[in-house]
């Protein structure tokens, strides 16, 4: 598209631009804040303390988990919430955005009051699928705070895969399955995995839900969340801000993944 | 051959029906009519795609009406072609063998014979976006040509290409269609278009076939008002 004639810099131009150095700058400032409060050496001694290295690999491990089964759920059920209308449909929908708008502590009681329910004492009756102050408990709490983003990017990657094309390779010999799986699939597949990116970066970070329903006993079930929380809770800033640093640098690879992902694999298949 | 009879069938509140028509084998037929007919509707149920509420579809003898749209043998090739863009043009060819287990190598080799009568030799690396409309359709034709059709449906297969294009890419479909001696409905709006390929013709109006036999015949005698003004614009669009 040919570039609109007239002055380069105008009303519109200098004030959305501002604001977005206004941000930019506010959010930098945190980070120089933070990088400013500590330094190299006590990074290495926080991160050298076995319950910060037992906290790291147990939110590597659980957060591999949920995205695992992020995955797992979001492309089915984006799929159908793309790809089908019946009654309630709409409903379905609200509902399974419900955990994005939930306040976190909230779905943590929630899952406690769960598992006191009949149902829910019945689940925790069967040995190997206890959840509540377990690491299961940790998988549970991320995957019902991050599903919903997956779904959400999952339905949208459905949506902008055109239908007639699955239709057309039904014409072609597919099964629907095949069709499914040689061209929804395929054709969706960079916005899914940008919702699952997503999804993992969020599970890292979830720390409400957590305290309330697996608690944060060291060396059992803390992660790197909840670490942070502990510090901070007996005053050591320092230590706190050195696993802050590592989520923070975690943070920044999966945002750049994830702009890679959503914008120049976006057309992945052109050449 | 194709042989319809009493076919009904909704999509929302619009209701098509062909109460009979008969395409015989190897026969170019162009389906004419004006925008929302039931043209496009009525190749999506013939291939399958659209549920039919009564009547028969056989084809080759053969009664698909309650049969899934990959066991009915029905080439499709829909108005913006529906190449698959996540493919480039040699896995959009060989779609349909590898959805039947065929490897891809050996589908390509395969489908050389075809690849080579529609002159995509050359393009088999490139991908569904940098192609023109003239190479798009053809790798489109291509593709449902590999399913080795009983019918091949065509909508609207070059409305989208320029005047001296349009002219190419008929004759080679009619070339195609006369070697491989295939069953053929193309479905268009210009009766230049329809002169230039078609063996016999029909006009939909309103969702029903109202007419069918040889151009000049429908010409000639339209009838009704409808048909006679349909076809009455001559040389240009049916519109």
């Amino acid at each position: 598209m040919p570039a609109v004639a007239g002055p380069r810099i105008h009303r519109v131009s200098v004030i959305t631009i501002a604001a977005l150095a206004v941000f930019v700058a506010a959010v930098l400032a945190l980070v120089a804040a933070d990088l400013w409060f500590t330094d190299a050496d006590s990074m290495a001694e926080v991160l050298a303390k076995q319950e910060v290295r037992h906290a790291v690999r147990l939110s590597l491990a659980t957060s591999g988990a949920t995205l695992v089964l992020v995955v797992a759920f979001s492309i089915p059920v984006g799929y159908a919430l793309s790809r089908y209308r019946f009654p309630g449909s709409v409903v379905l929908d609200a509902i399974v955005d419900l955990p994005i708008v939930m306040p976190p502590v909230i779905v943590g009681i929630s899952l406690l009051v769960f598992f006191r329910t009949p149902v829910g004492r019945w689940i925790e009756s069967i040995e190997w699928l206890r959840f509540v102050y377990t690491v299961k408990g940790i998988v549970l709490c991320q995957f019902f705070m991050t599903a919903s983003l997956g779904i959400r990017a999952a339905k949208a990657a459905f949506d902008a895969a055109d239908r007639r094309l699955e239709h057309l390779a039904l014409t072609l010999g597919c099964t629907h399955w095949q069709a499914f799986r040689m061209v929804a699939l395929p054709m969706a597949r960079s916005g899914l995995a940008a919702g699952a990116v997503m999804a993992w970066a969020r599970a890292v970070g979830v720390f409400g839900p957590l305290l309330i329903f697996v608690g944060a006993v060291p060396m059992r079930t803390t992660v790197m969340s909840t670490v942070i929380y502990l510090e901070v809770s007996v005053g050591r800033i320092e230590p706190a801000l050195a696993v802050a640093m590592l989520l923070l640098a975690m943070a920044m690879v999966t945002l750049v993944l994830l702009h890679w992902l959503g914008s120049g694999r976006r057309q992945w298949w052109a050449p | 051959m194709i042989r319809i009879s009493g076919l009904a069938f909704r999509a929302g509140d619009f209701r098509v029906e062909v109460a009979s028509l008969a395409v015989e084998s190897s026969e170019y037929f162009v389906l004419l009519g004006p925008n929302g007919s039931g043209k496009t509707l009525l190749l999506s149920c013939l291939c399958g795609l659209a549920r039919a509420e009564r009547g028969t579809v056989i084809v080759g003898g053969r009664d698909v009406t309650g049969l899934e749209p990959r066991l009915r043998q029905i080439g499709y090739v829909p108005q913006d072609y529906g190449l698959f863009p996540h493919l480039d043009v040699a896995r959009n060819l060989t779609f349909a063998l590898r959805a039947r287990g065929v490897r891809h190598k050996e589908a390509l080799s395969r489908l050389g014979p075809l690849i080579d009568m529609l002159g995509l030799r050359g393009l088999l690396a490139h991908w569904p976006l940098t192609l023109s409309g003239g190479e798009r359709q053809k790798v489109a034709v291509a593709r449902a040509l590999a399913i080795e059709p009983a019918l091949l449906l065509l909508d609207e297969p070059v409305s989208a290409l320029d005047g001296p294009t349009r002219a190419e890419v008929l004759e080679q479909l009619h070339r195609v269609q006369r070697q491989l001696a295939l069953t053929t409905i193309h479905v268009c709006h210009s009766l230049d278009e329809a002169a230039a390929v078609a063996d016999r013709a029909g006009v939909m109006i309103g969702g029903r076939l109202v007419q069918a036999g040889r151009l000049e015949d429908l010409i000639a005698r339209p009838e009704g008002p409808e048909v006679a003004r349909l076809l009455r614009v001559g040389r240009g669009n049916v519109e």
